[in-house]
């Protein structure tokens, strides 16, 4: 028998407010120097790269639109394969987050207590230091001679990741692991916060309705927290794959030209190589499969709540 | 109790803990290494205890001016941002005016679009109209993707704000701008700094648009880039460490300040 905690305070659902007379054009006055931003700085480029992408030319003569829409066609045969790596990682990492996140988010909500702000803090701090640092950081932690890579060998896990194509050459660095390693690391306060402002919502008498209606713990979890946790996991499964899918420092930085993802191409097309219309057609791909990803995502979980 | 047992109950516990080492653990490394004394050009390999770089913080040709830079583009951008943010905010959640739905998508999507294709069209652009690639491109960026996180964080913390309070403030004869500074913007308040916040701390470590839209301008991000090609300076990790301590204490502090408040109301 579950002691039943004091119930939540009731916040009072404000009236609604009577119609303004004055001020008719206030809300357009305030929305519009941000939303001129957004539409200059963010909308316009979006219509410059889509013109872009069916361009033909060089750098020395100039590019000019063309319709030439073989550029789609061409990028997606030649770089294919790091478009599926990009969402493979993404997705393993995604995984990982929710798995590593998840108990964390938990233990956070429900079990920390007074050590509730300190882990918060703990989560949050990394926030402000440079991602950068942390990531090469990575490579310390993963070294051939470093004591990660040892452990491993010695309990032959790295023969088993060798054989799955994970690693190779008993290393992790420079290898698919070491990729997904890094951005499941960087992504991880992602997931964490949405899961922990919903896993806060949840009414703590819940959990002992189930446990006075004789649910085992992991049945109350499975049956009441996990479903009443959906929309931080949708959130957070968001707020973590996007990125990944995009991201190159990690593909850069831990693993080798093996592991290039969709992101280091359009970097190198836009910033070495200087094929702008090639770049561009490569992020309008990524951008309309991604926007096509999360939509069916979204609509299969029905949480529409979300913005 | 059985170990085993034991073991059950405390799970989430463990693996929360184990979760959050792994959150942690490259801090750990970064402060350790600060204190190394490396062979060569790169300091991912521990050889010798030291004070150097902690004594020369700044003794790396350029580091210090490219972090100058950063807090220098971070404070304008989170200004910028928290001004424009805020306002939009506002006119979002406390009026009706068509077009709503459209304003709101398009806050959305700079959130959920990867940042490297929000840099490449911005460069697009920016090549396009022939701007010149430097400070102010890469100040104009920031805002753009810093805005709609402030707008986010502002809007739940107005939502969540009972309109009555203002009109109790009007029955007693307070003017408009009256009413919005003594009454309207203290309660909005620990949204905005939320947002701002979260602006500046987006602003002062972003890599991946400022890369695109930096030309020749170093930012500490690219500075830190560039140096896991070129060789990375033991003083990369001091300032890592200082800047860890300096989030902790801050985030600390306005904890403890956000508690007396609520336990001098309550």
């Amino acid at each position: 028998m579950a002691v039943v905690t004091e119930a939540p305070p009731v916040t009072p659902i404000p009236e609604k407010k009577p119609p303004r007379k004055r001020g008719k054009w206030t809300p357009y006055w305030l929305l519009l120097p941000g939303l001129l931003w957004l539409v200059v700085f963010f909308a316009l480029p979006m219509i410059y790269q889509a013109s872009t992408s069916v361009q033909t030319g060089s750098l020395e003569s100039g590019y000019k639109v063309t319709w030439h829409f073989v550029t789609y066609w061409d990028s997606l045969t030649e770089y294919w394969p790091q478009f599926l790596r990009s969402v493979l990682y993404a997705a393993a990492a995604t995984v990982l987050c929710l798995l590593l996140g998840y108990p964390l988010a938990y233990l956070i909500a429900f079990r920390a207590g007074r050590w509730r702000n300190l882990i918060m803090i703990l989560v949050i701090a990394p926030f402000f230091t440079s991602f950068l640092i942390r990531t090469l950081a990575w490579k310390t932690i993963l070294a051939d001679s470093g004591p990660v890579v040892h452990t491993l060998n010695a309990l032959h896990v790295l023969s088993v990741t060798d054989w799955l194509g994970w690693t190779a050459g008993d290393r992790v660095l420079a290898t698919p692991l070491a990729v997904v390693c890094g951005l499941t690391y960087n992504f991880l306060p992602f997931m964490i916060l949405p899961l922990y402002t919903s896993l806060e919502r949840i009414d703590g008498r819940l959990h002992e309705a189930a446990g006075d209606l004789y649910a085992k713990p992991w049945t109350t979890f499975r049956k009441v927290t996990f479903p009443l946790s959906m929309p931080g996991v949708v959130s957070g499964t968001l707020l973590t794959f996007i990125p990944a899918a995009g991201d190159y420092v990690n593909a850069e930085l831990l693993g080798s030209t093996d592991t290039r993802m969709i992101g280091n191409v359009i970097q190198t097309q836009f910033l070495r190589i200087l094929d702008y219309p090639t770049a561009a057609a490569l992020s309008f791909i990524l951008m309309a499969a991604i926007l096509l990803m999360v939509t069916v995502y979204i609509r299969r979980s029905g949480t529409e709540d979300l913005v | 109790m059985s170990v085993v047992t034991w073991f059950k109950r405390h799970l989430v516990v463990i693996a929360g803990l184990l979760t959050l080492g792994y959150l942690l653990l490259p801090n750990v490394v970064v402060t350790v290494f600060s204190f190394n004394k490396p062979k060569g050009r790169f300091n991912y390999e521990w050889q010798q205890f030291s004070t150097d770089a902690w004594k020369d913080p700044c003794g790396v040709a350029d580091m210090c001016g490219s972090l100058g830079l950063s807090l220098q583009i971070a404070v304008w951008a989170t200004i910028g941002a928290t001004v424009l943010g805020t306002m939009i905010a506002f006119a979002l959640v406390r009026y009706r005016f068509r077009a709503r739905g459209a304003v709101n998508s398009l806050i959305f999507l700079p959130m959920a679009m990867p940042e490297v294709v929000m840099a490449a069209s911005l460069l697009t652009l920016f090549l396009n109209m022939g701007a010149q690639l430097g400070f102010w491109t890469i100040l104009i960026a920031h805002i753009m993707f810093c805005l709609s996180f402030v707008v986010t964080a502002v809007k739940a913390r107005v939502m969540s704000m009972d309109p009555r309070l203002e009109q109790a403030a009007q029955d007693l004869y307070a003017g408009p701008a009256q009413t919005f500074l003594r009454v309207t913007l203290p309660i909005a308040a620990p949204g905005i700094a939320a947002g701002a916040l979260l602006a500046f701390a987006l602003s002062f470590d972003d890599f991946i648009i400022t890369n695109f839209n930096a030309g020749s301008t170093v930012t500490f991000p690219m500075f830190v880039w560039g140096s896991a090609q070129r060789g990375t300076p033991v003083q990369i990790n001091v300032i890592g460490t200082a800047m860890f301590l300096v989030a902790v204490l801050f985030v600390l502090s306005g904890m403890i300040i956000g508690n007396r408040r609520n336990r001098q109301k309550a």
